[in-house]
């Protein structure tokens, strides 16, 4: 049996004015039917832990967790090694109920950038509003991120975890590190 | 810069994050249709200075596909509505006839 490992092997950097790490192995499940169904929230809670975010939110303790993605898609995050039975024990949930369960941990990639400049270095690269007022911890956003697709939350005031494609992992991490190279402050959120 | 509302999702964004779709409200003609229906159908499309209707998707966003009601010279957005219908709503409407009086749009006006 070959040893998963991620897309970048745990990669990092703080030389810049923020840091960036490589998430390690996480488990993502991807859960599509009609979210009002009770069976379909129930098969996401239950393997998650948490509550059922609201649109455009994000639920996440530690490496567990559920992301809105779309009206009817949910991102279920939960430990890598789980992912099987979790799997497992969401379809049980969702018993006849019309819905699509898959694991996708393997075809993304996902960082954290941290730090007080992390949303400037973040604001450079997508067209969202990043401002504190704006763009708050629950709050789940996918976008664009220069060239490719992209999505983030906030972990914590000023932790911004990111999912991209595994195959986009090194442009993702290349862009980041560009965006936070050192003497690149614009002040935008702070003086 | 054309900034678009996302009906599906609710997210607002610039237009970067969106893809065009071309001409909104399209009757299809198919088998059975005249040529000449089926020429129009196929290649005539309205490009006017002003008041446009068209699809737009939320591509890097929820992928949904949705309408969206603008005008072509200020990029002033009237509104976006659901994909799933034949003709703009009616506040929609109503907010371009407040705007550009005396508007028209293929059949709606």
């Amino acid at each position: 049996m070959s040893d998963p490992v991620t897309a970048l092997n745990g990669v990092s950097s703080d030389s810049g004015i923020a840091t960036i790490t490589g998430v390690p192995l996480q488990g993502m499940i991807t859960l599509r039917g009609d979210l009002s169904a009770a069976a379909v929230k129930n098969a996401a809670t239950g393997v998650a832990a948490v509550d059922m975010p609201g649109q455009g939110e994000a639920n996440c303790v530690e490496n567990r967790g559920i992301c809105w993605m779309s009206p009817d898609e949910l991102l279920v995050l939960c430990p890598y090694e789980t992912v099987a039975a979790n799997i497992e024990k969401m379809q049980q949930t969702l018993g006849i109920q019309h819905a699509l369960v898959a694991n996708v941990s393997d075809a993304r990639a996902s960082f954290r950038l941290g730090g007080p400049r992390a949303r400037e270095v973040l604001a450079k690269l997508c067209p969202v509003d990043l401002s504190p007022g704006a763009f708050t911890p629950g709050m789940f956003r996918r976008t664009r991120m220069a060239q490719v697709p992209a999505a983030f939350w906030m972990r914590n005031a000023d932790t911004f975890q990111i999912i991209c494609f595994r195959s986009q992992a090194r442009y993702v991490f290349d862009l980041l590190k560009i965006s936070a190279q050192p003497g690149s402050e614009v002040h935008l959120y702070h003086a | 810069m054309l900034t678009l509302t996302c009906p599906v999702c609710g997210v607002t964004a610039e237009e970067t994050e969106f893809h065009g779709g071309g001409e909104a409200h399209l009757k299809r003609f198919g088998p059975g249709a005249s040529d000449d229906d089926f020429e129009d159908y196929l290649f005539m499309r309205e490009n006017p200075r002003g008041v446009h209707f068209e699809r737009w998707r939320h591509a890097y966003g929820c992928g949904k596909w949705f309408h969206a009601a603008r005008c072509t010279t200020t990029l002033q957005v009237f509104g976006t509505y659901a994909a799933q219908t034949y003709e703009p709503p009616k506040e929609i409407c109503d907010k371009i006839t407040g705007e550009r009086p005396g508007w028209s749009w293929r059949l709606f006006k």
